[in-house]
């Protein structure tokens, strides 16, 4: 991002009066502000300049600090054998005993591996999903055939996932409506909510229909940002329909596709909790087992506090790594990525 | 966030109804997968909620004859709505969403729109505390230690527990912000200079020409406050404060999966009821969609493009 072109250029600097009340106005950073010559405000100076605007940044910092930072720095527990009634502060240190019992434990082996195999799933047959749609919804012609359904499709995402299991456990649960058309009709009733083995379909299904839609929209909005003479242009020279998608819109997808690849390469080991917790009981630990339910039921449900906290800190380091690593290969490649090398 | 993600600004999303004279005619097979694949698509979106809207209104005779499911109900009752609204469970519940939605949008406003404010502006601090929010994108401090938090703070079976950790969005953070930094900066000033102090800036100025972003941003607030289901599993234990989620997971989520294991066909609570119960918590993400499908795209793109 090029901050300092992008915004509004406020006042003249010369107009500026330096010294309170100074202007907020110019988001312009050091270095503009150096050629400029207008003199930095002395520390207290700008304090008292600043400080109602220091006011309205308390409630957000707060919330920051008391459910991000500090809750952060609570991960510490992974390193104790912690005790409710002990507190952090006396309960006993243990090195990295609680990692050494976790990678030992084949439950969480299991939740690691099975965490990986859905992700995998996801990674494959859902990230294409709402780029399809959106190819073809963009190349719809009547306005109101894509207006409704855009309105379908985007409605979905707005519906908590324990409607989203509800509305599936109806339709497709083994006292559903499709079971029950099934029996009707003398067929054996398939149990695809109950399958452990069909179950990372039924994982994606699940996702597509609450998502896919709702995805679209990013890729619509990158697709309408291609210059349209291109297309004409190439037309004019004799490319047809496939070699058009494959040399104008493929490659002017390109950021967004990395973009979104590198935020679903961050998130991979959460592959959808509240969707797995959903459906644990009816289809086993075996298939729903993931790192997140695991650190629930260790942690939360069984008192294992430390175990659990560990779990979740591996979790968090690995996913942070990942993100930071998918981030620097899409620099590599000359994209952007999602932190760009400067934040304004 | 999503920096130089468009390189021009998105031409206007409505289309040119004609075909572009350069455009070949798509070929018949083209056009027939294409159909299919959009009405397949919506079809199973709309199939459930209207199986779901359906057999909440059937009556008993109906849904007897038919087995469990309607995709239409031929004498509509509101029977089933009457029968949950007797017992306390369902108008608790929904008292309960009610209030966390409302409380939680409104401080989740004040605390985005104040905070997003004074970062929009040349601010002392302000980078510092534009990283530290775009840093909860990156990491999450994990699920044990923010419960030991909730539970250090005492809110464990308090609605508060429901309310506080949804109170500011990083991506709401990022939207607003990016609107706020397109007001003229002309503006801010002249009021300055007419001696308006920050917040009657915010209050007379910012505000009032933000109302759309501050509309749609609150919207996204309340929906998540009244989808949210996993805090309230994990805090509350008592059943009077149960939101319509837990609710929902518990009697027919949980209560069909046994259903499903046991293999029996017919479940203990009619089908009807239990479907009521589905569309009361679905209603009022009904009833703002059209409001949010007209505003969410563009506060969507704003994000993506100015974050």
């Amino acid at each position: 991002m090029n901050s300092t072109t992008e915004q509004a250029p406020a006042l003249p600097e010369a107009r500026r009066v330096p010294g309170p009340p100074g202007g907020h106005a110019s988001g312009s950073g050091p270095k503009k502000r150096k050629r400029n010559k207008v003199p930095q405000q002395s520390f207290r100076s700008r304090l008292r300049r600043d400080k109602q605007m220091l006011l309205m940044m308390l409630p957000g910092v707060a919330f920051l600090l008391l459910f991000f930072y500090i809750p952060i720095l609570g991960n510490v527990i992974a390193f104790q054998d912690y005790q409710p009634y002990l507190g952090i502060g006396d309960s006993l240190w243990v090195g990295w005993q609680n990692f050494v019992d976790l990678f030992g434990n084949p439950d969480f082996i299991h939740a690691f591996w099975n965490t990986l195999y859905l992700a995998a799933w996801q990674l494959v047959f859902l990230f294409p999903v709402p780029l399809v749609l959106a190819l073809i919804v963009d190349s719809l012609i009547s306005t109101r055939v894509r207006r409704i359904f855009q309105s379908i499709a985007y409605l979905p995402h707005f519906l908590s996932w324990v409607l989203v299991i509800a509305f599936f456990q109806q339709m497709l649960g083994g006292a559903g409506f499709v079971n029950n058309l099934l029996r009707d009709w003398g067929m054996e009733p398939i149990p695809f909510m109950t399958n452990p083995e069909t179950f990372p379909v039924m994982v994606v299904v699940q996702m597509i229909w609450k998502d896919a839609g709702w995805a679209m929209i990013i890729f619509l909005a990158a697709l309408a940002s291609i210059d349209a003479s291109l297309y004409e242009a190439a037309a004019a020279d004799g490319a047809g329909r496939w070699r058009r998608m494959w040399h104008i819109t493929l490659p002017g997808l390109r950021p967004v596709i990395v973009l979104l690849l590198i935020l679903r390469i961050g998130d991979i080991l959460s592959v959808g909790f509240e969707q797995f917790i959903l459906q644990r009981d009816a289809v086993g630990a075996g298939a729903a087992e993931v790192l997140d339910t695991f650190t629930y039921y260790t942690g939360v449900v069984g008192g294992g506090w430390s175990s659990g906290a560990a779990a979740g800190l591996a979790k968090g380091v690995v996913s942070a790594l990942l993100i930071y690593g998918a981030n620097k290969l899409a620099h590599r490649f000359g994209e952007d990525g999602i932190f760009a090398k400067q934040v304004r | 966030m999503a920096t130089t993600l468009f390189t021009r600004k998105p031409r206007e999303l409505s289309y040119n109804p004609k075909r572009p004279v350069w455009k070949e005619k798509p070929s018949a097979l083209y056009q027939t997968v294409k159909a299919v694949v959009l009405i397949v698509f919506s079809l199973s979106i709309l199939t459930p909620i209207l199986l779901v809207v359906s057999t909440s209104l059937a009556d008993t005779e109906q849904l007897v004859e038919a087995g469990g499911f309607v995709l239409w109900p031929e004498r509509p009752t509101l029977e089933a709505y009457a029968t949950i609204f007797k017992g306390p469970m369902v108008l608790q519940s929904l008292g309960v969403s009610m209030l966390v939605t409302a409380v939680g949008t409104i401080l989740a406003l004040f605390v985005t729109i104040t905070m997003a404010y004074a970062t929009s502006r040349t601010v002392l601090f302000g980078r510092p505390v534009i990283l530290a929010v775009l840093f909860t994108l990156l990491f999450a401090p994990g699920l044990i230690p923010s419960f030991l938090m909730i539970r250090q703070l005492g809110l464990l079976d308090s609605l508060w527990s429901l309310i506080l950790p949804g109170i500011f969005g990083a991506f709401n953070f990022v939207v607003m912000r990016s609107f706020f930094m397109n007001i003229p900066g002309e503006l801010i000033e002249s009021a300055r200079i007419d001696g308006a102090n920050d917040w009657q800036i915010l209050l007379r100025i910012v505000m009032p020409l933000s109302k759309a972003v501050i509309a749609v941003v609150g919207l996204f607030y309340a929906v998540g406050f009244w989808n949210s289901f996993f805090n309230a599993l994990l805090y509350i234990n008592d059943h009077s404060k149960w939101p319509i989620q837990l609710l929902l997971r518990n009697f027919v989520v949980q209560g069909s999966g046994a259903a499903d294991q046991l293999g029996i066909t017919t479940t203990p609570p009619p089908q009807s009821i239990q479907m009521a119960v589905v569309v009361v918590a679905l209603l009022p993400i009904l009833m703002v969609y059209p409001f949010l499908q007209k505003h969410f795209a563009k506060g969507v793109i704003t994000g993506a493009v100015k974050g």
